[in-house]
């Protein structure tokens, strides 16, 4: 059975890599359906129960000749894991740049180092060998303070099991990061100016009726888009997401990937989203694929 | 900010912290119970040593005394000068006291202290102990005729019936005194009897050879005394007086009813015997009749069951220690006291320079030095009490330790979020030591709260024990005192909380430190 679904995924890549300008017709279609009802001028009124319906469409096509800026590039990137006695190589040389306001996907089977290229990208974790550069500075052998600032002010994060403080409220969630920024003082004085962008924040993802909710009483996907609030609320100019869908269902991670691109088209918020799902994948701007720790193949998908 | 609300979230959530605030709660409030008791009951024994003592005490060395003590009191007045307040002289020597109870001789080791009534009470509290009132007022050794007091009240509280003391005095001593001539009368008559015993008829005949028989001393030995008798009426005169320690004389028991009563041996009105050592090289063997006139109870047993006080002069007579060439009298001690605030230990330094050992035959000494070992003993006692109960906040401490451990394994993905928000490894850190210092905060300041009201409440709740055990606390048979004394000493109280507040918080260090240290990539994908 395992079989019979990597060979569909496999199918699904190949299809993917031979024809990047006419992706999933259907999907499209079903999508473009979408956007009658739900245009970016006529946001969540109607969605606050059920997440925002935002359309999932391709970006508009760069203008020839200009090309977008790249506002991370890796090169020759090695990280590798040693367990007892047996060192396990799981980037072996990545090499490859995300360009500014796009929807990058990282995609690859399980193993493929697509999750530590991503840690390794939000300075989680630092490389055996090879640089990361954010606009065109290098980022990787950043003090740990300044990595941590790097982390709270310019990089955003999602994670597949949305990582929420369950002690916290989905508002004080998504006030977390800008309390880590500020001291306390500077929080207290600026605490109206916080409170409203994060109400702000979730009114945008759809959970401004959840406001005092605890984790534990939000659904999946909820806590999904409270988590993309989070990630939001120091504006950053890079948000990277883990698997953002994986652990949903797939109406609901159609939800959650509907705001991620709303977000990419209304604030021109550039994104990296790892995932194994080569359906989700393709919807994005550019395709990074990994295939045991180096870049298959780094292409635009659409448009490009 | 968020580490505020997150150690407050975790306080409030993890209820595993409970059982280390609960712990610390405990520690905090038994040593302030502790502390507060030992220092009551350290405080009462040094005000009742300090009311019998004076501040200073400057001893000769031999039983014969000081004959020069008018100039070293002039000298002493010298060098202490504003800081004194008065001094007596004393004779203070060991002594064996006897009374007679029911035909028989019971023997007393006692303390025999010649004290001069007009000074005496300048440098010590020694009026205050005694229980006639008006000896309360104004020391006398003249025998009263009733009015001591029936009834031993503590703080406000009848701890002992005396019920034996109503009549004592001269009411008691008329009635020993008729009691005992018709008690002589009917011992002559039936000797008188006995020396014929033939018939009852003769009896009559021999009456008038009675008032010879009674002629003959009871005790050939003592003479002297039998001459002085001849002259001496007890219904009218007392000997010198004696003011005895109340334990010389008395047996607490508890009644058939329950009540707990003092039952008294010999009562102020009847004649002792005291034999002492008598000045002059060597010593001799001297002997007095005293009359009982009031008792001293300090309710420390130690001086109760010792202490006799005689007036200074006829100690002095006795002894042999007035010169007659002269008539000045020898004392053997001179007791100082200074004024309240004075350093006592720097005026016996100053002493000591003036009258050096090595070439004045005098001790001197401070009240403390004289009751150096039990004083040191309480001291010992409290120091060692609140090691030991400062290892329960320390168990505590170690609960907090082992509590925190789990709280960081259990918060590793937290810990990791925070990390992958950018919070940095000191923030992460500080969440936790905010949480001990929180878990001790909260826990001392219960045990605070606890402690003190246990100790305000302490004697309602020894009386709820006694109810729910059917026992008396403090059996008053044993213990003179019958409420507990206490005092909180803000000072100790502080050091109590901030030594939980810094133990808890040093608990939560290690712990912290390894939440700070936790990589975020593994602290992330911790299940």
């Amino acid at each position: 059975m395992k079989e019979g679904f990597e060979a569909e995924q496999h199918e699904r890549l190949l299809h993917l890599q031979l024809s990047p300008q006419n992706p999933q017709p259907s999907t499209k279609m079903q999508t473009s359906n979408a956007v009658t009802h739900h245009t970016a001028n006529q946001p969540h009124h109607q969605s606050k129960q059920n997440g925002p319906h935002f359309r999932i469409a391709p970006k508009p096509a760069q203008a020839v000749g200009s090309a977008p800026p790249i506002i991370m590039s890796t090169s020759g990137l090695k990280k590798s894991y040693r367990k007892a006695q047996v060192t396990i190589p799981v980037l072996r040389g990545v090499d490859f740049s995300i360009p500014a306001g796009q929807i990058t996907a990282i995609a690859g089977q399980s193993g493929s180092g697509k999750t530590t290229l991503l840690h390794l990208l939000a300075t989680l974790d630092s490389p055996d060998q090879g640089e990361i550069h954010l606009h065109g500075k290098r980022i990787d052998n950043l003090p740990t303070q300044a990595r941590d600032r790097l982390r709270n002010e310019t990089l955003g994060m999602i994670f597949q099991f949305y990582h929420l403080l369950p002690e916290l409220t989905t508002l004080e969630n998504v006030l977390t990061p800008v309390m880590i920024g500020q001291s306390v003082l500077k929080y207290w004085k600026n605490r109206h100016v916080n409170l409203e962008r994060a109400k702000t924040l979730l009114d945008l993802v759809g959970l401004s009726h959840r406001l005092e909710h605890k984790p534990r009483e939000l659904s999946g996907g909820e806590m999904q888009r409270a988590a993309i609030a989070r990630s939001l609320i120091c504006s950053p100019q890079l948000l990277l997401a883990d698997e953002p869908t994986g652990n949903l269902d797939r109406q609901t991670g159609r939800e959650i990937l509907d705001t991620l691109r709303t977000l990419n088209e209304q604030e021109n918020l550039t994104i990296v989203m790892v995932t194994h799902d080569l359906e989700i994948a393709r919807q994005a701007d550019r395709l990074v694929q990994l295939v045991e720790g180096r870049v298959e193949e780094a292409r635009t998908t659409t448009g490009g | 900010m968020y580490k505020l609300i997150l150690s407050w979230r975790y306080l409030r959530t993890r209820y595993i912290a409970l059982a280390s605030i609960i712990s610390v709660t405990l520690g905090v409030a038994t040593m302030i119970v502790v502390n507060s008791v030992m220092a009551g009951f350290s405080h009462e024994k040094h005000q009742r040593l300090h009311g019998i003592l004076s501040d200073l005490v400057v001893e000769s060395m031999g039983l014969d005394g000081i004959y020069d003590h008018e100039i070293l009191q002039a000298e002493i007045h010298k060098i202490l000068g504003d800081e004194l307040k008065g001094l007596t002289t004393v004779v203070h020597i060991p002594a064996m006291l006897s009374y007679k109870v029911r035909g028989e001789y019971v023997p007393h080791q006692i303390s025999l202290i010649g004290i001069d009534a007009k000074t005496h009470a300048e440098v010590s509290d020694f009026s205050r102990f005694l229980l006639h009132p008006e000896n309360r007022q104004k020391l006398s050794f003249a025998l009263h005729e009733n009015g001591y007091d029936t009834h031993d009240v503590e703080s406000g509280r009848e701890v002992a019936r005396r019920p034996q003391l109503k009549d004592a005095g001269w009411v008691y001593r008329r009635h020993r005194a008729v009691h005992e001539r018709h008690q002589k009368q009917s011992q002559q008559t039936r000797q008188s009897e006995s020396k014929n015993p033939t018939s009852f008829d003769n009896a009559a005949q021999h009456e008038g050879s009675a008032d010879t028989t009674a002629s003959i001393p009871e005790n050939p030995y003592l003479a002297a005394s039998t001459t002085e008798e001849r002259f001496f009426d007890p219904l009218k005169e007392q000997h010198a007086g004696v003011i005895l320690g109340i334990s010389i004389a008395s047996v607490r028991h508890r009644s058939t009813q329950g009540q707990v009563e003092d039952y008294f041996l010999c009562l102020p009105g009847d004649d002792v015997n005291i034999s002492f050592p008598t000045a002059g090289t060597p010593p001799d063997f001297g002997t007095g009749q005293f009359t009982v006139v009031d008792f001293y109870e300090s309710k420390m047993n130690e001086y109760d069951s010792t202490f006799a006080f005689v007036p200074l002069h006829q100690l002095q007579k006795l002894r042999g220690m007035i010169d007659p060439a002269t008539g000045s009298a020898a004392v053997t001690s001179i007791q100082i006291k200074l004024h309240e605030g004075a350093n006592l230990q720097a005026a016996c330094e100053r002493l000591r320079e003036r009258f050096p050992a090595r070439e004045f035959p005098y001790r001197i000494r401070t009240w403390q030095e004289m009751q150096g070992p039990l004083l040191s003993a309480v001291r010992m006692e409290t120091v060692i009490l609140n090691i030991l109960l400062f290892m329960i906040i320390a168990v505590a401490g170690f609960g907090i330790l082992a509590t925190f451990f789990m709280i960081v394994v259990e918060k590793t993905r937290d810990i990791g979020i925070l990390k992958s928000l950018g919070a940095p490894g000191r923030g992460v850190m500080s969440i936790f030591l905010s949480y001990g210092l929180s878990l001790g905060a909260v826990g001392s300041g219960v045990g605070m709260i606890l402690g003190l009201l246990f100790v305000h409440f302490i004697n309602q709740i020894a009386t709820g024990l006694e109810w729910l055990s059917g026992r008396e606390m403090f059996d008053p048979t044993v213990y003179y005192f019958q409420e507990i004394p206490t005092i909180i000493n803000p000072w100790t109280v502080s050091w109590i909380v901030i030594g939980a507040v810094v133990i808890a918080m040093m608990a939560s260090v290690m712990p912290a430190l390894r939440a700070a240290k936790l990589h975020p990539v593994e602290a992330l994908r911790y299940e």
